[in-house]
């Protein structure tokens, strides 16, 4: 990775909030989204990678209203994780998300009130809240279609038929979505939003030595399945809300991986191991989304 | 990572005089100002740095709710608002056999180094020192009690009763599931939410 140039750094380290200005070595940036910055960091000792996922304030907004509202985010984002973090303690779950390590909802309370000019050094900035989590090794399910998908275009063609059966085969199997959820997750970034954190296993390793090495290889898609990226999650119930969520996920695919969009509503969804295989309500949900793909998001008939 | 500030450590098993170290901090004698934690309530290394880096953190900003910084430590381990209860769970009581003891020192405490601390723990503290690692915590851990405070969950060793479920990650990475580490997320993700409205 470049090294990032002197003046945009300085600008990002003023955002970078109380106890990580004086980080060594500094936090790296990774991405800006609208809500927050994400940095690459550690936790208490450089030998544990962590994200953390800081909100600056934004000063155009009422401060009263920003603080409540920054703190209000990192604070729901934090709880869906724990949650789930409870949920994915039982091992039939298989739910993965991020740990999280620290938190700090509200940079500017203070319990004994000190003149400004003695606080000064350490409340410029205005930083707002942030959340650190644990660091999630590995490519977003979008890399890895995107990167297959190159792959499969540029294929040979003494390349057997299995194989590549095969491999497709371990692209659905990478799609497979947990319905048995009690809380609605609307993942903000589906199309980057599942990490494939890969550890050892890498049982493709001697299949990508047959190919042609000068096309683009397959990618490794072994690995488990990480949920990042829940700053608009609410723990909802309801039908209508979990088959919106699957139809924003089925748009943001189709969107982002064309050639792959009948193999979600394939594989994902009706397959047996997928959604409808999986979750006990699935039928009920599917069947809202029939509806809600023929009338879109927003526009719930309900009272 | 909190700059200017020094966190010492320390961690001894077979403790003979916990009653005695407990009266000094309830007394708040000056010259035994440390967190005294009963080491069979921590997971791991983790567990309780996490908790000192929040109580470190709140430092900075100000933001005791305890008497200070050490005590915060303490209540930084809880996952509720208590500090009594907190206290009474994770401190140090007569039962207590293996004690860790953490001391911070700021920018105003220069004479705080790892010297002086530790001579002043091996003269007062009756028990043998050990080193502060996981697989030490391992040994002591009372993983069943710790459970129980943080209401978490460990995995269920029979396999799940929604039958009909198939394996879905027949290649599942190599990581084994291991529960300690369950534990500690949950525990961490709850000690990081403490406090908040």
């Amino acid at each position: 990775m470049a090294e990032p140039v002197s003046v945009p750094q300085r600008q990002d380290e003023s955002f970078l909030p109380a106890p990580f200005n004086t980080t060594s070595p500094p936090p790296q940036l990774i991405a800006q989204g609208a809500e927050a910055l994400l940095y690459r960091t550690h936790f208490l000792s450089p030998s544990t990678p962590a994200a953390l996922k800081a909100r600056p304030s934004k000063p155009y907004r009422h401060p009263t209203l920003d603080a409540r509202l920054t703190k209000q985010r990192v604070l729901a984002e934090a709880r869906v994780l724990v949650k789930l973090a409870g949920l994915a303690s039982d091992p039939a779950n298989e739910i993965n998300v991020p740990a999280v390590l620290s938190l700090e909802w509200d940079a500017a309370r203070k319990v004994k009130g000190l003149s400004d000019e003695q606080r000064g050094a350490r409340s410029g900035g205005g930083a707002g809240a942030w959340l650190l989590m644990e660091w999630i090794e590995g490519r977003s399910v979008k890399d890895l279609l995107r990167q297959w998908d190159e792959w499969y275009k540029n294929k040979s063609a003494d390349v057997p038929a299995e194989e590549i059966a095969r491999q497709e085969e371990e692209v659905k199997r990478l799609l497979l979505v947990h319905g048995d959820l009690t809380s609605s997750n609307i993942i903000v970034r589906p199309k980057g939003g599942e990490m494939n954190g890969s550890s050892s296993a890498v049982a493709n390793g001697d299949l990508r030595e047959e190919k042609d090495q000068d096309g683009p290889t397959p990618p490794d898609l072994n690995g488990e399945i990480v949920l990042i990226d829940f700053g608009l999650a609410t723990q909802s119930i309801q039908d209508e809300d979990r088959s919106v969520d699957l139809y924003v996920l089925e748009r943001a695919f189709g969107s982002t991986h064309p050639r792959q969009e009948d193999w979600f509503d394939a594989e994902v969804l009706q397959s047996q191991h997928g959604y409808r295989g999986s979750y006990r309500g699935s039928n009920v949900v599917l069947k809202r989304l029939e509806d809600v793909r023929l009338r879109g998001r927003k526009r719930s008939m309900i009272g | 990572m909190p700059p200017e500030l020094a966190l010492h450590v320390a961690m001894y098993t077979d403790v003979e005089n916990a009653s005695f170290l407990k009266d000094q901090l309830l007394a708040g004698n000056a010259e035994f100002e440390y967190a005294f934690i009963d080491a069979s309530m921590i997971l791991s290394t983790k567990h309780v740095l996490a908790a000192a880096f929040r109580a470190m953190n709140d430092h900075l900003n100000e933001r005791l709710k305890s008497r200070n910084i050490h005590s915060e430590i303490v209540f930084c381990l809880s996952p509720n608002n208590n500090i009594g209860e907190a206290f009474r769970r994770f401190g140090v009581s007569e039962s207590t056999r293996n004690l860790l003891v953490l001391k911070v020192a700021t920018a105003t405490t220069p004479d705080i180094t790892l010297e002086s601390v530790s001579k002043h723990l091996s003269t007062h503290i009756q028990g043998k020192e050990c080193a502060f690692d996981d697989a030490n915590f391992r040994k002591v851990s009372d993983v069943e009690r710790i459970r129980k405070v943080y209401k978490a969950n460990l995995p269920t060793s029979r396999s799940s009763s929604k039958s009909g479920k198939p394996v879905v990650n027949g290649t599942s990475g190599g990581r084994e599931f291991d529960p300690i580490w369950s534990l500690e997320r949950q525990i961490l993700g709850l000690m990081a939410l403490r406090g908040a409205t």
